[in-house]
């Protein structure tokens, strides 16, 4: 790699401090990233990333802290003026318009009416030069999110950045698009573009940085580089705690009759930009877990709510739970003969974020647990099933009357999970379990689940996440446009075949080197 | 029969001429992602503010430039309260509505059946004289020519011009428009005094050219047909065309069927226009899943920027 005659680190950020109502989010943060150089930041949810990186990119204001940029102390004032340093951030939750083409939502990055004169084209030739595909008139509700992340990509490189900031860039991606991903960015880096590269993908990190700043609570808590630890040495760093592996589960008894059936489950999405279910047969015994394996989007949250019952389906029996036909039922109904489900979307969905947690947990156990007495609640037993989940899922709070807003995200899933779990369910439904947790709240929940499984519980888990899935699940099966592939026992998939069916078996998948899954144990593999 | 045909077409486009002009500065202001519900109130003290310049300076052009500093100064008083204060779009708009009624009712109880100057008709020798084309399409005052004109300039805008693509993805993602560096406030309080100023011309047009005097509440709702208009269109300004001209059609007719005699409630035909306007945009438009392509995502939402 070369310096291009230019001294110095690219960035030099020391004391970061940033201060929010409750939460001290960056305590003294220092963070140097070289020239050419992929650096990442690591840490855990809530460990103070996101903050930091928005200093840099002029969307948060530090209280304080100083800056150099390549030499200069500099203050970032906004958005803008940090483009105009060469900095271009590519968000976790992209920052485009829905409504508008991609030509439309590109010019909108581009500052003066100069930069836009031939803009297709040069859309058209960056995208060619980097292999990232795109076509300049297409309206981006209709697009993938791999697709979508391109444009944010391309709109940051018609810039000319210095320093590309990338947040989680491949929790949307499959394994392919990942690799593709990689070789793009490691060609951006060799022309002279560094890169902060946000993640909590140690693999990922380890393959593809050459530095790395870890974060937890707000500070740094180490430098490494990351390709000399272990995935578990940067995770202990990360979270402060011995990391145990989950016991692996011995195979589940497949002869067991089925407490889960799903026939020929067809559903019209509510939604403009939703997807509609196809004909997705399914059938699940007690004690088995299956994954559902898919890139966001394909009809993932029509599943989650087909499965509850909040879609209802027209036909009873395309929806079987332990012998009742449910498919005409609602929520309520399917609980009462005891399924339970966790949505996606803890606030708002899973929770009411403003009621206490024993309101919450009333919400959905009232029912099975009895929590009514002649039309009253029973405020005591409500109270004490609250305490219990507090108890028994190790929820970080003040106990059964804090207000569901007032937990991590981590915390309010661990609650969400063990609401459910504790209700001892004949079939349980989980959308994203562990969805923007932490690693340790990650592990209290696939234990908690994999229990359940034990004690036959038949449970579907639909996640993004390969690792779970390839962590939890007895037999695996990928949505896909709104379809469901026939379920492969665990053992015999590869993160190359399913990666191939989330493609909806379109796009042709490399021979695979950088995204070996690391389980339990550190090894991987190295770069391709 | 001609005539009849004449009279028929002249009148429809006078009587859809106000409700283009509040549309069209509506679509905009909601194009950005606001919701203003006080084009009433606007137009009423457009109205007022037109009719009592024009009055006391005998100057017409006066009197439309009132009338649309009226309009605009309505319009960032519900800026300020709704964009700044980040007060509740609805409540805000309802009252800035109630406030412009109370406002034009009090200014205007001296000028309560006394003459003003008429808007004039424009004169193009030999077009103007052409029978039935003549009086339909070169016979009008300015104010018609000058609504349509601003409807075209406004589609096209908005579809070909940066500035469009700006409103419409701040009415996209005031977020999104706000993290690449756009000043949503800013460019929100400008699309609401563009609605403002129209609604203003709006309100002229009715107390200078469509009935020239003054009467307490003289737009009847028109303001609310506007808003309606809007949303049933779909946000697509050819449909807000033909909505506003099947209301001016529906307008002559309900008149021309009470003239007739025909032995229907008066209330209920005058009420016509409105309920017709509305039920045919709602069959135009009821496929939910237009009306969710086309509508600002934002609309109503009340923008934050974080620090």
């Amino acid at each position: 790699m070369t310096d291009q005659g230019l001294p110095g680190p690219l960035l030099t950020m020391t004391g970061m401090t940033k201060h929010y109502p409750g939460c001290l989010a960056n305590d003294r943060v220092s963070l140097t990233v070289g020239r050419n150089q992929i650096h990442a930041l690591l840490g855990e949810n809530g460990a103070g990333k996101s903050t930091l990186v928005k200093t840099i990119y002029g969307v948060v204001r530090p209280d304080a802290g100083e800056i150099v940029w390549e030499g200069q102390k500099v203050t970032i004032q906004n958005p803008g003026h940090a483009q105009r340093l060469g900095v271009g951030m590519v968000f976790q939750h992209f920052s485009l318009f829905e409504a508008l083409t991609v030509t439309e939502n590109i010019a909108l990055g581009l500052n003066t009416a100069q930069e836009r004169i031939g803009l297709r084209e040069r859309i058209v030739r960056i995208s060619n030069e980097y292999g990232l595909p795109l076509d300049p008139d297409r309206v981006v509700h209709d697009l993938s999110v791999g697709e979508r992340q391109r444009i944010e990509i391309v709109r940051c490189l018609l810039q000319n950045p210095k320093l590309l900031i990338m947040d989680e860039p491949t929790s949307v991606l499959t394994p392919s698009e990942v690799q593709k991903l990689f070789v793009t960015l490691r060609r951006l880096a060799a022309e002279g573009c560094s890169i902060l590269y946000i993640s909590h993908k140690l693999e990922e990190v380890r393959s593809l940085c050459s530095a790395a700043t870890i974060m937890r609570l707000g500070r740094n808590v180490g430098q490494c580089a990351p390709a000399e630890k272990t995935i578990k040495e940067l995770a202990e760093i990360m979270i402060n705690m011995t990391l145990n592996a989950p016991t692996p589960r011995p195979p589940s008894a497949s002869t067991a009759p089925p407490r889960l059936v799903l026939d020929k489950l067809t559903i019209r999405s509510p939604n403009h930009f939703g997807t509609d279910l196809k004909e997705i047969s399914l059938s699940l015994a007690g004690g088995e877990i299956l994954g559902i394996a898919g890139i966001a989007g394909n009809g993932q949250t029509e599943l989650m709510d087909a499965l509850s019952g909040e879609i209802p389906a027209g036909r009873p029996e395309s929806v079987v739970i332990d012998g009742v036909a449910a498919g005409h039922m609602g929520p309520h109904e399917r609980r009462r003969i005891h399924g339970c489900f966790v949505p996606e979307e803890r606030n708002g969905h899973g929770a009411v974020t403003t009621m206490t947690l024993a309101e919450n947990a009333f919400l959905s156990g009232f029912g099975r647990q009895a929590l009514v007495r002649f039309g009253v609640i029973d405020t005591k037993k409500t109270s004490d099933f609250a305490a219990s989940i507090i108890k028994q899922f190790d929820v970080r709070t003040t106990g059964p009357k804090a207000q569901a807003r007032s937990l991590s995200g981590g915390n309010l899933q661990k609650f969400l999970v063990g609401r459910e779990v504790l209700q001892n369910p004949s079939v349980l439904a989980i959308n994203q379990p562990t969805w923007g947790v932490d690693a340790g709240a990650a592990l209290a929940i696939h234990e908690a689940i994999m229990a359940l499984a034990a004690a036959g519980t038949a449970v579907i888990i639909i996640s993004q996440d390969l690792d779970e899935i390839f962590v939890l699940a007895d037999r695996i099966a990928v949505i896909a446009g709104g379809r469901v592939s026939a379920p492969v026992p665990a053992r015999m998939a590869t993160v190359e075949s399913i990666g191939r069916l989330m493609g909806g078996g379109t796009e042709p998948v490399r021979p695979y080197g950088i995204m070996a899954l690391a389980h339990a144990n550190g090894d991987s593999a190295g770069h391709v | 029969m001609t005539a009849l045909l004449v009279a028929f077409l002249v009148s429809t486009i006078a009587a859809s001429t106000p409700l283009l002009l509040a549309a069209t500065g509506e679509l905009v202001v909601e194009k950005a992602g606001v919701l203003n519900l006080g084009v009433e109130g606007m137009m009423l003290a457009g109205a007022i503010a037109g009719f009592a310049t024009a009055n006391v300076t005998g100057m017409t052009t006066l009197g439309v430039l009132a009338a649309l500093a009226a309009g605009v100064a309505l319009s960032l008083l519900f800026a300020i309260i709704s964009l700044t204060l980040q007060a509740n779009q609805t409540a805000t708009g309802l009252a800035l509505t109630i406030f412009g009624r109370g406002f034009s009712a009090l200014v205007g109880a001296g000028y309560v059946g006394i003459p003003a100057p008429t808007l004039p008709k424009v004169h193009i020798p030999l077009l103007s004289d052409i029978p039935v084309l003549g009086p339909v399409v070169f016979g009008h005052d300015i104010l018609v020519y000058l609504s349509l004109a601003i409807l075209a300039v406004v589609a096209w805008c908005i579809r070909y011009t940066h500035l469009g693509l700006i409103l419409r993805a701040v009415g996209d993602s005031h977020d999104a428009a706000h993290a690449l560096g756009y000043a949503v406030v800013p460019i929100r309080y400008g699309a609401v005094a563009f609605g403002g100023a129209l609604a203003g011309l709006a309100g002229a047009y009715m107390s200078l050219a469509y009935t020239p005097l003054w009467a307490q509440d003289m737009t009847a709702g028109r303001g609310w047909v506007a808003v309606a208009l809007v949303t049933f269109s779909a946000w697509r300004p050819f449909w807000l065309l033909i909505g506003a001209w099947f209301f001016g059609a529906l307008m002559y007719l309900s008149l021309y069927v009470q003239a007739l005699g025909v032995p229907v409630p008066s209330a209920l035909l005058s009420a016509l226009p409105y309920i017709g306007t509305v039920v045919v945009l709602v069959l135009i438009s009821r496929d939910a899943r237009l009306i969710r392509l086309h509508r600002p995502a934002m609309l109503g939402r009340p923008f934050q920027a974080r620090a």
